[in-house]
């Protein structure tokens, strides 16, 4: 019983948002963009090239600040290339996104050398956004929750921001409608004039913005540094949690945290050593979590019916 | 004398009515095709047409032209005496055409709010105002007798109800004129009954509509004036209430048609060559289906089974040929059950299947004539020797069906999607009866098909039926089972509900049976 107490505080917490920030932006950009009707699998690639540019950035112009901003950028191009393979050319989603994620890897490990003349890790970024970690006033004095939620570095904030928009934008607004009208039955947005084309690129293309700015966690606030690699398949943890969270952004959230928190408890069995096996097989933790996770729940959740489905209007025949 | 020209002159505005819109002149062509010559249409305000034709005809180009789909080649649109040049379905809507599609333009998951109102959302600061556009759809629906409630699913609705949102659709889109594609292909009997009475209110308040369809029986009950349309002319243009069915169709197909099917009495053997106990079988969601389902079919009879689409017919027809698992109760094939029987048994002591989706379930599209043919013969000696198809011997006997049923194809090796709708029914017809099985099972033989092809293929079925073969006949279409059936089957929630004799049998007591036999109204929701 003292096992678990010691196991599950407040920094175990802590840790759990820490590891969860990435994969929730990520699960929710796989969320919209899936909702649209495109399958998207190459969010670890869009997460790669978010990373990069983001310690790129901060380290060429000296400023984490605007390592987010050209991380979020970087992936949002990214995405744009799977939106217009997909969308404009029509080809296979799986495949595009395939591509996406042997791309990212490829092209992340080129630059490396490219920009810093060296493989394998990046220069260290001069100031990291772990600095700029900050308490909001009031909300951080709740007991357990505040200094869990509320004193935390940008990012995760900007986590807290992305989840409130989206949910906004997929409950409220218009476009959230026609995102889901894409996925569900393009031809209908058509047929009343919304260019599907238009609604599924807008969608992507978020989707590379929310992975970008994942990656940017990972190497400008997590790190300090971006390595080849660094993302470490939670592109991948990130469309499970999206596939059990049912396609929805609340759903993809509580995923997403469920698998930092077993992150989390893999890293503290790790680091207290209670359990007399070899530390590293709690590494897997995470992966099985989300392979059981989708084995369990894939069948109770259903996809978006047009999902990787090709769109074209028939402009022929009788 | 002023006086009385002006009077005149209002009596005149009062009963000539305002042409809303007009066509002069349009032609479209695809490839070689020309599917739209030179149409000229009419429509007044206030006025309901229809536009009557076969498949093929070219219904849908015209309409896809007036809707901006598509770009005629030449002529004009007049709309409200302006012209009109849709380049986009938005255009049209926007100039007052709203359109309801064959197949429901509705995303199911959504409400029906969030369909009506999808692309044309009233705004707030904070996003979509739902409860403007609710209160919007509700003063509409009062306004024009459409009762639905605006929270539910679309997938929760009826079909009788989607439609009434396709409806509420082009209404909030402020349409003056409708277009309605085949607006009762879907509809029970008493779901026809409350969508004529739907129209009617709408032309009354001074909503023009154009059906397209190819059912003759509903022009005559709603429409004021008809539009043939054959092979992309107007071959005629009739007030309704001057023109007889017969002649409708006459025109429509371009020769005389027998609209009768030539339903001979025949004896039907004393004994039972097909028989289904308390069957049960689950729908892929794993719920029943088929609950508790019991018939049986003599040799020389046809054994109708009547009902709205989605009440186990599909499960039925999967079990009885062997591609869906039977969870329960016996299903006979003269005295052996088949239950456990693979396909491949089933098909060769005797069953003979024609399914209801013939281009995803009947037929390999791509694959040839001869290739078709030999589906399901696969074991049979005279086509397959040593394990190679014998491709002479399969030429030959797909040219020798070709003939037989007059398929119209070039060759047995053209490949099956160039055959039209009815030429691809045939094939498949072709090669069941060529058989010469014991038990058929066709479903939804005509979905589809034009008057010539429906009458050859009924005729076809009456034929195996004079061949003393037992046949289970599913359809939707209550007209096919009435000159088909010796024996109706109403079936009901995976279950018959109800049994008639043909000769017993009114249009109107299978329909009440068809929605469950608790209401014979259903225009309350």
């Amino acid at each position: 019983m003292n096992v678990f107490i010691e196991l599950l505080n407040a920094e175990f917490l802590i840790a759990s948002v820490r590891l969860a920030t990435p994969i929730i932006l990520a699960s929710i950009g796989a969320t919209i963009c899936d909702r649209s009707g495109i399958v998207n699998i190459g969010m670890e690639g869009m997460m790669l090239m978010g990373a990069f540019f983001a310690a790129w950035a901060a380290w060429k112009f000296a400023n984490p600040w605007f390592g987010v901003l050209v991380g979020m950028l970087a992936g949002g191009l990214f995405a744009l290339f799977h939106a217009w393979a997909t969308v404009s050319l029509h080809l296979n989603h799986v495949v595009s996104g395939a591509v996406i994620n042997i791309l990212g890897f490829g092209i992340t490990r080129y630059l490396l050398e490219l920009f810093f003349g060296h493989p394998g890790t990046s220069e260290i970024i001069p100031h990291s956004l772990a600095e700029y970690r900050f308490a909001i006033p009031l909300l951080s004095r709740i007991p357990l929750l505040g200094p869990v939620l509320f004193n935390r570095t940008p990012i995760v904030y900007m986590m807290y921001v992305v989840v409130i928009l989206f949910v906004w934008i997929t409950r409220k607004t218009r476009l959230g409608l026609h995102i889901k009208a894409a996925g569900e039955h393009p031809i209908v947005l058509e047929t009343l004039g919304i260019s599907v084309k238009k609604i599924r690129y807008i969608a992507v293309i978020l989707s590379g913005i929310l992975c970008g700015l994942g990656g940017a966690y990972l190497s400008i606030e997590n790190g300090n540094s971006f390595s080849e690699g660094m993302t470490a398949g939670r592109g991948f943890i990130a469309l499970g949690a999206n596939i059990a969270g049912g396609w929805t952004v609340v759903g993809s959230l509580i995923a997403s945290f469920f698998f930092g928190m077993v992150d989390a408890l893999a890293l503290r069995i790790q680091v207290l050593g209670v359990f007399r096996v070899p530390s590293e097989i709690f590494l897997i933790f995470p992966y099985v979590a989300a392979l059981l996770a989708v084995a369990g729940l894939v069948r109770k959740s259903r996809a978006p019916r047009a999902l990787g489905e090709d769109f074209q209007i028939e402009r022929s025949g009788t | 004398m002023w006086y009385a020209i002006l009077i005149l002159l209002i009596l005149r505005k009062l009963i000539v009515a305002q042409t809303v819109l007009e066509t002069l002149g349009i032609s479209k062509s695809f490839a070689k095709i020309k599917a739209n010559q030179n149409i000229n249409i009419k429509l007044y305000e206030g006025e309901i047409i229809s536009i009557l034709g076969e498949n093929g005809a070219g219904k849908s180009t015209l309409m896809n032209i007036l809707y901006g789909l598509y770009r005629p080649d030449e002529g004009r649109i007049l709309l409200n005496g302006a012209e009109f040049e849709a380049s986009s379905p938005r255009e049209a809507i926007t100039k007052g055409l709203g359109m309801v599609h064959q197949h429901f333009m509705l995303v199911e998951t959504l409400s029906v709010t969030q369909n009506i109102i999808l692309g044309e959302e009233p705004r707030s600061w904070f996003g979509i105002n739902y409860r403007k556009a609710r209160e919007d759809i509700i003063n509409l629906s009062k306004r024009y007798h459409l009762k639905i409630d605006p929270d539910e699913i679309i997938a929760n609705l009826t079909v009788g109800l989607q439609q009434r949102v396709e409806i509420l659709k082009a209404l909030y889109r402020k349409a003056r004129i409708l277009i309605l594609d085949e607006p009762t292909s879907v509809l029970t009997p008493q779901e026809i009954e409350d969508f004529f009475s739907i129209v009617k209110n709408l032309r009354d308040q001074g909503t023009s509509v154009i059906i397209i369809t190819h059912k003759l029986e509903e022009i005559r009950a709603i429409s004021d004036r008809v539009y043939i349309l054959r092979k992309g002319r107007i071959t005629g243009e009739f007030i309704t209430r001057d023109v007889s069915v017969v002649d409708l169709a006459n025109h429509m197909v371009g020769r005389d048609v027998i609209l009768q099917v030539n339903r001979t009495n025949h004896e039907t053997l004393d004994e039972i060559c097909f028989r289904i106990d308390d069957l049960k079988v689950m729908n892929n969601r794993g719920i029943p289906a088929v609950d508790g389902l019991s018939l049986y079919v003599k040799p020389g009879e046809i054994v109708g089974i009547a009902g709205v689409d989605g009440n186990g017919q599909e499960e039925l027809s999967e079990a009885v040929i062997g591609t869906r698992r039977i969870q329960d109760g016996a299903i006979h094939l003269r005295d052996q059950s088949i239950k456990h029987w693979s396909i491949e048994n089933r098909i060769e002591n005797g069953i003979g299947y024609v399914p209801a989706d013939r281009q995803k379930d009947g037929l390999i599209l791509p694959f040839s004539i001869a290739e078709n043919v030999l589906l399901g013969n696969q074991n049979a000696r005279s086509m397959i020797r040593y394990g190679h198809i014998n491709r002479s011997a399969i030429r030959n006997r797909a040219t020798k069906l070709i003939s037989r049923f007059s398929i119209v194809a070039g060759g047995p090796d053209l490949p099956a999607n160039y055959l039209s709708g009815g030429n691809q029914q045939k094939l498949i017809l072709a090669r069941e009866f060529d058989r010469e099985p014991d038990f058929l099972l066709v479903s939804q033989p005509t979905r589809g098909l034009d008057v010539g092809a429906i009458e050859y293929i009924h005729n076809q079925l009456i034929t195996m039926r004079d061949r003393n073969v037992g046949i289970l006949l599913i359809s939707m279409e209550l007209e096919e089972i009435f000159s088909l059936a010796d024996r109706i089957l109403v079936i009901f929630r995976g279950r018959i509900l109800k049994e008639f004799e043909r000769e017993e049998a009114t249009m109107n007591d299978v329909g009440f049976y068809m929605t469950g036999g608790t209401h014979r109204n259903s225009s309350n929701v």
